[in-house]
């Protein structure tokens, strides 16, 4: 693991280079039927208070039961993770006064949290990879929700997400960039995701991150760090950080010192403001949850779901780059997300027929991508089938139709004849390439007879070539089969 | 039939199945009984009507040969345990006017053995006390008197409206909880029986959690057999309280009157405290003497971390409290007290809804969580629990079966007598009790005999784990030897 100064990622300040030093706590909310220690739902969204169980409400005798899925969802992710797991882990109690905190206590993993150190790999740029370290993951209750904007006088509360199973996820502070930062939420929600174990929505609030950012001159110590809590967005995470680092920077370069605190990010404002320091902090008063036995785990539990695991982003890459022959840029890019990792691997294997994997990824991430972006959709959302790419690329291989052809014909797909077959459109509508050497020639014949300068023009500067090109493929509507075109043109240019 | 209210369990039980006597007929003159003793203050709530409905389906059962093992006994239920649609105020008022939506899982075990329930037995708040002064309802006044006097005496606690009402003959058995010696301590006091099994043996799902791991759900009866057969029901495992344990339940009752002989009995001499009192250390020497008599092997043995017992549960067990009751916060539930905000509304409605002992241990609980006190205080506390445990692990390793003790160091006193200065004076009522809460075993209060002043005196039976069968037969053993303790008379009526 590096911690040391990576020279390229330094911020300039008015006295000299400053690094900044970023760790994440990430809570992920796990992907699960029930909560945490009570059989109400955990889904999202219903109407205030509306998946509630007397658990949840602390009522008078009420007991928590661990969820058996949830801590199965949190030994996958600790796997993935590549994470130590602990096979002996228990729950404490948080204990502090909130109207959304029924129990008056969270139940918690302080002491002896149920995965310990793992390491994510983080591609920053398509040259750069960093290893950030996991410090923990234990799993712990979500609260409810506060709502104080429903009346003049008095504050509601929402407990449908009370007692919903999170994993918090520590990372060390091993990030030196609001890109890497970036990137390695990016990273870890995409392994999360691959998981199953979190949907990854930061919009509703699935995936929460408090940053951790402290600033120091290369090679010095850490400085103090203060905590920016719950940003909701990863381009935020990334204004976040750089708000903070140049606040701190400019703090420490007038001479005055970073205090320990929690920090509110404010997007509008583009500022970071303090929610309150260390003397203010709570005393949690932290015991083991008497209510719950510890965790015990045998190591077959943790083979079988380890054996079970889907195949991960980066092993998926590396098999990319291996099987499929694609650049690692291309393998990046399509295992970003598993569902059009998914799409790429079915448009290349449809119908039982080799095709050219790059071609496949080319359109996946070209033409289909922009299209997929112009609609706020990834490619798998869009209407568009594996198949109709597999086709469209088969077309072109067969030298059935050209690529500018290929192009038309996916708009076709996009705009009228969405569930249509490529190969019979290209049928229906003609726009299959012409390859009769014939039709071909005669067409280059008529351009080269309409315009003797150009030929004349020609001889001295092959370059004219592409402007009788692009004539004879007026004259066909495109079907000209380019390659015979070229040669034709070649031959009776003399060039 | 004179006076059914005199009967045991194990005897109305036997009248009901003859048919000799109706269900109603029982809950009736159950319902007449307490309605006569108001003035002991042991019920919070009276469920009259119900508990003819539920008797008079006991009848049509009963009339059809389908009894089940409670089939219209009428009993009744500490008002810690929750009851669907009966209020239920751990004796706080802070739940003043609860009525929870759910049943807690000992009080259902009951009642699908056909058990009837008369009412809601007062306590001391929260279950915090020993001498049931500390119940927001009044204090619960003991059916005991000492001859030529009308000084009224305490009960016990926290189950101090169970072991009054057994004892008044206000239900033929209740439901308690100790933590400390909630169920012996007040037993012991009234002359009934009161066993708190294996932690784990009974589910606390429902139960207003006091120190959750020391709280166990236990019955107080009028006799050995009749304890016996309210155990069988109210224990089982419960999926619903992870710290149940799930292993078969015995017939308790086919171990009451077995033979104790070869069994060994440890007599553990940190027990011998100083400045105990003469009967109790006599009583002790005369438990030993009925069990050797009955053939049992006496040893004395050594539990040398008892002494630091009382002092560690009263750090654990305020700490477990503390956290506890933070949900008594005027939010969803119970009292509210408007505030200016929020935690204004918390500071007045826990102030106004809690007493004085309660918040005491609020106070003390919080403080040895507190960060830098947490090593000093809790984590110390726990490793004094550990070696408690392993006092009691060794000498069950060296072959005792059980270890005979005082139950309390002194009779019933009178109330207001104890603790006004100063609470330790109260909290040391649980001196013999408090180590078997420590270590999670089982212990049985079984009356043995009088106090100078005439007032019941009891010994304790601590056992293995899960062995609560051999309790049952030693306290049988003690139960027949000792001189039969007569009910109190009624002098309320």
């Amino acid at each position: 693991m590096t911690t040391q100064g990576r020279p390229s990622k330094l911020i300039k300040g008015a006295t000299g280079d400053w690094e900044v030093v970023i760790g994440m706590e990430v809570h992920a909310q796990v992907v699960s039927k029930a909560k945490l220690f009570s059989g109400a739902a955990a889904e999202f969204g219903g109407a205030p208070n509306s998946h509630v169980s007397l658990v949840d409400a602390a009522m008078p005798g009420m007991l928590p039961v661990i969820n058996e899925e949830c801590v199965a969802q949190a030994v996958r992710s600790g796997l993935g993770l590549k994470a130590k797991i602990n096979l002996r882990s228990h729950f404490d109690r948080k204990n502090y006064f909130y109207p959304d905190l029924p129990q008056g206590y969270q139940i918690s993993q302080y002491k002896n949290p149920l995965v310990g150190e793992g390491t994510v790999s983080v591609d920053v740029s398509p040259s750069e990879r960093i290893e950030v370290g996991i410090e923990r993951l234990h799993l712990e209750q979500d609260a409810g929700k506060s709502l104080h904007d429903q009346s003049a006088t008095e504050s509601f509360v929402d407990l449908n997400r009370a007692g919903v199973g999170l994993m918090e996820i520590v990372s060390k502070p091993d990030m030196r960039s609001a890109e890497e930062a970036k990137a390695y939420i990016t990273k870890l929600r995409t392994i999360l995701r691959y998981l199953g174990t979190c949907d990854g929505n930061m919009e509703q609030g699935s995936l929460r991150a408090d940053v951790n950012v402290s600033v120091r001159r290369p090679g010095e110590p850490l400085g103090t760090r203060c905590e920016i809590k719950n940003v909701n967005s990863i381009r935020f995470i990334g204004q976040a950080i750089e708000t903070e680092a140049r606040r701190q920077i400019g703090v420490l370069e007038d001479g005055g010192v970073i205090d320990q605190e929690t920090r509110l990010f404010d997007p509008n404002r583009g500022e970071t403001r303090s929610m309150r320091s260390k003397e203010e902090a709570h005393d949690y008063r932290y015991f083991p949850d008497p209510d719950l036995l510890p965790l015990e785990l045998d190591q077959a539990y943790v083979d079988a779901l380890a054996a079970a695991l889907p195949e991960l982003p980066d092993a998926k890459k590396a098999r990319f780059i291996a099987t499929h022959g694609l650049p690692a840029y291309d393998a990046s890019v399509l295992v970003a997300d598993k569902e059009t990792a998914d799409y790429f691997e079915a448009a290349v294997a449809h119908g039982a027929r080799s095709r050219d994997p790059k071609a496949v990824a080319n359109w996946i991430m070209g033409d289909v991508a922009a299209y997929a972006n112009s609609v706020g959709l990834s490619v798998p959302q869009t209407h568009l089938k594996p198949a109709q790419i597999a086709a469209l690329v088969d077309l072109i291989a067969a030298g059935t139709i050209s690529g500018k052809i290929a192009k038309d014909l996916l708009v076709i797909l996009i705009e009228e004849d969405k569930d249509g077959d490529p190969a019979a459109i290209v049928e229906a509508r003609g726009l299959k390439q012409v390859t009769d050497r014939g039709a071909i020639e005669a067409a280059v014949d008529a351009i080269i007879a309409a315009n003797p300068d150009k030929v004349a023009q020609a001889k001295a500067k092959p370059s004219m070539l592409g402007w009788f090109v692009g004539q004879v493929m007026k004259s066909t509507g495109g079907k000209a089969n380019p390659q015979a075109v070229n040669d034709l043109l070649k031959g009776k240019l003399g060039i | 039939m004179t006076d059914v209210t005199e009967l045991t369990l194990a005897a109305a039980r036997a009248a009901l199945v003859k048919r000799e006597i109706s269900a109603v007929e029982l809950a009736r003159a159950q319902i007449a009984a307490l309605e006569a003793a108001r003035v002991l203050n042991c019920y919070i709530s009276e469920t009259p009507e119900q508990a003819l409905a539920a008797a008079a389906s006991s009848d049509a059962r009963l009339k059809r040969g389908e009894a089940r093992p409670l089939e219209g006994i009428p009993l009744g239920i500490k008002d810690l345990y929750c009851t669907k649609g009966v209020k239920t105020t751990a004796g706080s008022r802070i739940l003043e006017n609860f009525v929870p939506t759910y049943e807690s899982t000992v009080t259902a075990n009951l009642w699908r053995d056909g058990a009837v329930m008369l009412g809601k037995l007062n306590l001391d708040e929260f279950a915090m006390g020993s001498s049931n002064e500390t119940s927001y309802f009044g204090p619960v006044i003991s059916p005991w008197r000492r001859p030529g006097s009308n000084v009224k005496l305490v009960p016990g606690g926290s189950s101090g409206g169970s072991a009054a009402a057994v004892a008044a003959r206000l239900c033929y058995g209740a439901t308690a909880t100790d933590t400390g010696g909630s169920i012996r301590q007040p037993a012991a006091f009234t002359g009934t029986v009161g066993i708190k099994p294996t932690y784990g043996r009974c589910s606390r799902w429902g139960i207003v959690a006091f120190a959750s791991s020391l709280d166990q759900a236990g019955p107080i009866a009028r006799s050995v057999c009749d304890a016996a057969i309210l155990l069988r029901s109210m224990a089982g495992h419960d999926p619903r309280d992870s710290t149940s344990v799930d292993r078969p339940v015995p017939d308790y009752m086919a171990a009451v009157g077995t033979s104790v002989r070869g069994k060994v009995i440890g007599i553990p001499k940190e027990y011998r405290l100083d400045g105990m009192p003469p009967e109790i250390d006599k009583l002790w020497g005369e438990g030993v003497s009925w069990l050797k008599a009955a053939g049992a092997k006496i040893v004395e043995i050594s539990l040398p971390h008892t002494r630091y017992a009382l002092p560690a549960y009263y750090i654990v067990a305020p700490a477990e409290a503390s956290s506890n009751l933070a949900r008594y916060d005027g939010v969803r539930y119970g009292l509210r007290v408007p505030g200016k905000d929020i935690i204004d509304l918390y500071e007045k409605t826990r102030a106004a809804g809690f007493g004085k002992e309660v918040r005491r241990r609020i106070m003390i609980g919080t403080y040895v969580l507190s960060a830098g006190y947490y090593d000093a205080y809790y984590v110390r506390a726990q490793k004094i629990r550990t070696l408690i445990k392993r006092d009691f692990e060794a000498a069950f390793a060296a072959g005792v079966d059980a270890i005979l003790t005082p139950a309390t160091p002194s009779a019933a006193f009178g109330l207001g007598e104890k603790g006004s200065a100063d609470p330790v004076e109260m909290y040391l009522n649980d001196v013999f009790t408090v180590t078997v809460n420590m270590a999670g075993l089982p212990g049985i209060s079984v009356p043995a005999g009088r106090s100078a002043e005439g007032l019941p005196l009891a010994l304790q039976l601590i056992g293995r784990a899960f062995d609560e069968e051999t309790l049952f037969g030693l306290a049988s053993a003690i139960e027949q030897s000792a001189p039969k303790i007569e009910p109190p008379s009624k002098w309320w009526t």
